[in-house]
C-alpha cells in the first residue's frame, strides 16, 4: 500500500470517527454550551379551535418577550421558542413532539406544552421515556397529580377534578353552605369525550358525600345542536347546571338554555366554557352566565401594566386583536408562561444558571414554590394562585375564581379563589394512580427524593 | 306526552336547519352530478364575510348584498378554475377536487378574515313561545319559515323559469341538452352561484345560532344523512330528510341515549341513513339511475 493511499484511508477514518462522535455526543456537548433556553410551542392557529388558541399564544409569547426584553432572560439565559401547528389533532401533536424533543441548536427542551387534552394523554408514556415534563395547565389526566406514578406529567394549577369540586363548592356558597346541597339537583352537561367524562366519577362521589342528585347529560361533538339535551333539562328541572363544554358547544348550550327558559345565572361553566370566545357568540342571552376558571380575566394586574408598557406599546406583542388583552385566554397564556419560567428559575438555582434540560426541569417543577410573595414580585397577585408542587402533588393549587358575564366583560363574583375539597380528592386520585401503576407495571417513585 | 311532543317538535325544527345546508348539496348535484364537498366551507365563508363586513360598520342589507356577490363570484370561480378543466373526468375526480377546494376556502377565509369567533345578530327574537302547551323556539320557527320560502323559490326557479328548465334538462341527459344548444358551462356557473346564495342563507342562520366560527363547516356532517335519506337530487327530499334526521336524533337522544348511557345523536342519523339505503338506495325522492344495458 502506497503512503498516499495509507494517508487517504487514515484521513477518511478520522473523518468518519469525528462524524460518529459528533452524532453521538453532539447534542450533549452543544446543550452544555447552549446560551438560550428553548421552548417549543405546540399551537393551533388554524382549525376549529384556533379562536381559543390565538389569544393564549399571544399571552405566552408576550410574557416570554417581556422576560427577554426587560429582565434579560432567566438569569441571563434568553428564551427562544418556535411554534408547531397541531390543529388540535392528536397525530399532529405527537408528530410535533417527536420533531422538537431533541431541542434546537443545542438548546434542550425543558418542558413540552402539548396544548390539548388528547395530545397530552397520548404523550404520557413518551415523555417518561424522553424525560421531558409535560405541563398541562387546567387539562390533562387528573391522576397524574400523583408524580410518584406520573413523574413527567404535570396537570398544574387546576385539574378537572378540582374544577368540578370547586364548582360544587361555589354552588354550596350560593345556597348557604355545604349542608344545603342535600336534595339539590345538579346536572352536568358535558362534551361526550374522555375530557367531558373525566369528572363523572368524582361528581358521583361528591353527590354521595353531600347528598345532591348528580345528573349527567352528554352532548356529542361538536355540540352545535342541543335541543334534545336541554329539553331533558327542562323535564328534569335541575337547580344548577355545570357546563363542561369545548368550542362551539358552549355558546350553543347558553342559547339553547335560554330557549327552554333555564336561567343562565344558574349555569356554571367549566374551565373551557368560560372565555370571551364562549359567551360573545351567544349574544345578549349570555348575560349573567357564570364560569369557574384558574385564569381570571382582566388587564389591571400589575404584570399587565408591565406587558403593556414594554411589549404592547412598543409593538412587540403577538396579539393581533388588542381587545383580547387581559381576556381569559390571553391570561391563560401569561399564567402558563409564568409557571414555565419559574420552574426554570427554580431548576437554575439548583443546577446552575444555564439552559435546563427536561430532567432538571422536572426537578424544578417538583420544587416550584410560587408563594404570595413571589407572585407579588412578578406582578401576578390575583391572576395566578399560589402554587407549591412536590413529587406527590403535581397540581399544587386546586382553586378557581368564579366569573360572571355582564354582557361586555367578565367580573369576579366569588369570594377570592374557590378551593376544591383536596382532602377528599387526593385519596381518590392516589387510588386511581395506583391502579394505573398496577395496570402498566409501573413501580411508583419514592416521594421523599 | 307533552314532553315527547316537545322533543319531537324541537327535533323537527332542528332538522330544518340541516336541510338548509343539504339544499346546497342538492343544487350542485342535481345540475352537474358533482357531490360538492366544499358546501360546508362555503357556508363558513359566507357567514364570515358577512360578519366581517358588519364589523366594519356596513349596513345589514349592504353587507348581505356584498356577501352574496362574493359567494356568487366564488361559485363561478370554482366552476371555471377547478371543475371546467375536469369535465368528463370520473366523478371521484370531481369529488376530490371539491374536497381540495373545501380546504382552500377554509384556509384562505381564515387568513383573510381571521379565526376569531363572531356574534351574529339577525334581530330574530330567541325567546320560547308556548303553542298548545308545547314550548317552541321563535328563532327555529323563523328558520323553518326561511327554509319554506327557499324551497318554494327554488321550486319556481326549477319548474317555471327557462334557466331552471334547462338545468333540469342537463340533469336528465347532459348529451341531449347539449345537442339542443343548452350552454352547459353557463348554466353550471348559475347553479354554483345559486349554491353560493343558499350558503349565505344557511351561514346566516347557523351563524346566528352558534356564532360565526370554524365549527360551521362541521354542520355538513349532519347534512350527509339528510341527503342519503331525502335523495341527492330533490330539494323537497332535503327538507323531508332533514325533518326525519332532526326528529329521529332528538327522540333517540332522549329515549335511547339514557338506555345506552351515552350520547347517540352522533351516529343515530347514520343508522337511519343506512336503513334507508338498504330499502331505497336513491333516497325517498331521489331519481334512481336507469341505464340501458
Amino acid at each position: 500500500m502506497s503512503f498516499r493511499k495509507q494517508k487517504r484511508i487514515m484521513s477518511r477514518a478520522i473523518g468518519l470517527t469525528a462524524l460518529v462522535l459528533s452524532a453521538a455526543f453532539g447534542t450533549t456537548v452543544s446543550a452544555e454550551d447552549a446560551k438560550t433556553q428553548y421552548f417549543p410551542l405546540a399551537t393551533f392557529r388554524v382549525g376549529a379551535y384556533a379562536s381559543s388558541g390565538i389569544p393564549a399564544w399571544a399571552g405566552e409569547i408576550d410574557y416570554f418577550r417581556y422576560i427577554n426584553e426587560v429582565e434579560g432572560g432567566i438569569n441571563g439565559i434568553k428564551l427562544v421558542w418556535d411554534e408547531c401547528e397541531t390543529n388540535w389533532e392528536v397525530e399532529k401533536g405527537v408528530e410535533c413532539y417527536e420533531r422538537v424533543k431533541a431541542g434546537k441548536d443545542g438548546s434542550p427542551v425543558p418542558i413540552f406544552l402539548p396544548h390539548g387534552d388528547p395530545i397530552s394523554k397520548a404523550l404520557t408514556e413518551k415523555s417518561v421515556a424522553d424525560k421531558i415534563p409535560l405541563v398541562t395547565i387546567a387539562y390533562g389526566r387528573t391522576e397524574a397529580i400523583d408524580g410518584r406514578v406520573f413523574p413527567y406529567s404535570f396537570p398544574v394549577v387546576f385539574s378537572f377534578w378540582s374544577e368540578a369540586s370547586s364548582a360544587v363548592n361555589f354552588i354550596a356558597e350560593k345556597v348557604g353552605g355545604k349542608d344545603k346541597l342535600k336534595g339539590l339537583k345538579i346536572a352536568t352537561v358535558y362534551h361526550d369525550s374522555p375530557y367531558g367524562k373525566e369528572t363523572q366519577v368524582l361528581l358521583a362521589h361528591l353527590a354521595k358525600t353531600y347528598g345532591f342528585e348528580d345528573i349527567q347529560i352528554p352532548v356529542p361533538h361538536p355540540g352545535n345542536e342541543q335541543s334534545a339535551q336541554w329539553a331533558k333539562i327542562r323535564q328534569l328541572k335541575p337547580d344548577w347546571v355545570f357546563l363542561r363544554g369545548w368550542g362551539v358547544m358552549t355558546p350553543v348550550a347558553i342559547k339553547t338554555a335560554a330557549k327552554v327558559g333555564f336561567p343562565v345565572d344558574h349555569i356554571v361553566g367549566g374551565i373551557w366554557s368560560g372565555s370571551e370566545e364562549d359567551v360573545r357568540p351567544a349574544g345578549a342571552v349570555a348575560k349573567g352566565y357564570l364560569a369557574i376558571t384558574p385564569f381570571p380575566a382582566g388587564a389591571n394586574f400589575e404584570i399587565h401594566q408591565k406587558l403593556k408598557k414594554y411589549i404592547l406599546d412598543k409593538g412587540l406583542s403577538d396579539l393581533k386583536d388588542p381587545k383580547s388583552f387581559g381576556s381569559v385566554y390571553y391570561n391563560s397564556g401569561v399564567d402558563e408562561a409564568i409557571v414555565a419560567v419559574e420552574a426554570i428559575r427554580t431548576a437554575q438555582a439548583h443546577f446552575g444558571e444555564r439552559p435546563i434540560n427536561g430532567e432538571e426541569a422536572q426537578w424544578g417543577l417538583e420544587h416550584l414554590d410560587l408563594s404570595e410573595k413571589r407572585l407579588a414580585e412578578i406582578g401576578a397577585t390575583g391572576l395566578q394562585q399560589p402554587l407549591k408542587l412536590s413529587a406527590k402533588d403535581h397540581e399544587g393549587g386546586g382553586a378557581g375564581k368564579v366569573l360572571q358575564w355582564d354582557g361586555e366583560k367578565w367580573n369576579v363574583v366569588s369570594n377570592g379563589w374557590v378551593k376544591s375539597d383536596r382532602e377528599l380528592l387526593l385519596p381518590l386520585i392516589y387510588e386511581r394512580a395506583a391502579a394505573y401503576a398496577r395496570e402498566k407495571g409501573i413501580t411508583p417513585r419514592d416521594a421523599t427524593n | 306526552m307533552s314532553f315527547f311532543v316537545e322533543t319531537l317538535v324541537g327535533g323537527l325544527l332542528a332538522g330544518v336547519m340541516y336541510s338548509l345546508v343539504a339544499i346546497g348539496f342538492v343544487l350542485v348535484f342535481k345540475a352537474s352530478g358533482v357531490f360538492n364537498f366544499a358546501q360546508g366551507s362555503m357556508v363558513l365563508c359566507a357567514a364570515l364575510t358577512f360578519v366581517t363586513l358588519r364589523d366594519k360598520g356596513l349596513d345589514f342589507w349592504l353587507a348581505a348584498l356584498i356577501t352574496l356577490s362574493v359567494m356568487v363570484a366564488l361559485g363561478i370561480a370554482v366552476e371555471r378554475v377547478v371543475l371546467r378543466p375536469l369535465v368528463n373526468r370520473p366523478q371521484i375526480t370531481l369529488f376530490m377536487a371539491t374536497l381540495g377546494v373545501s380546504f382552500v376556502i377554509e384556509g384562505v377565509a381564515q387568513i383573510v378574515m381571521g379565526a376569531s369567533v363572531h356574534e351574529l345578530d339577525l334581530g330574530i327574537v330567541d325567546t320560547p313561545i308556548e303553542i298548545g302547551g308545547v314550548q317552541v323556539s321563535q328563532f327555529d320557527l323563523a328558520a323553518a319559515g326561511t327554509a319554506g320560502i327557499l324551497v318554494v323559490a327554488l321550486s319556481i326557479f326549477f319548474n317555471k323559469t327557462r334557466v331552471g328548465i334547462a338545468l333540469r334538462a342537463i340533469a336528465d341527459d347532459p348529451q341531449a341538452a347539449l345537442s339542443i344548444g343548452i350552454r352547459l358551462q353557463t348554466l353550471w356557473q348559475i347553479v354554483w352561484g345559486v349554491a353560493g346564495f343558499v350558503s349565505l342563507i344557511a351561514g346566516l342562520l347557523w351563524g346566528a345560532r352558534q356564532g360565526v366560527q370554524f365549527a360551521l363547516t362541521l354542520v355538513v356532517l349532519k347534512a350527509l344523512p339528510v341527503l342519503i335519506i331525502g335523495g341527492f337530487t330533490s330539494i323537497a327530499g332535503a327538507i323531508i330528510g332533514g325533518l326525519i334526521v332532526g326528529a329521529g336524533d332528538s327522540v333517540a337522544e332522549i329515549y335511547l341515549g339514557s338506555l345506552l348511557g351515552g350520547s347517540v345523536s352522533t351516529w343515530f342519523a347514520y343508522v337511519l341513513a343506512v336503513a334507508f339505503l338498504l330499502v331505497r338506495p336513491a333516497g325517498l325522492f331521489g331519481e334512481a339511475p336507469i341505464e340501458r344495458i
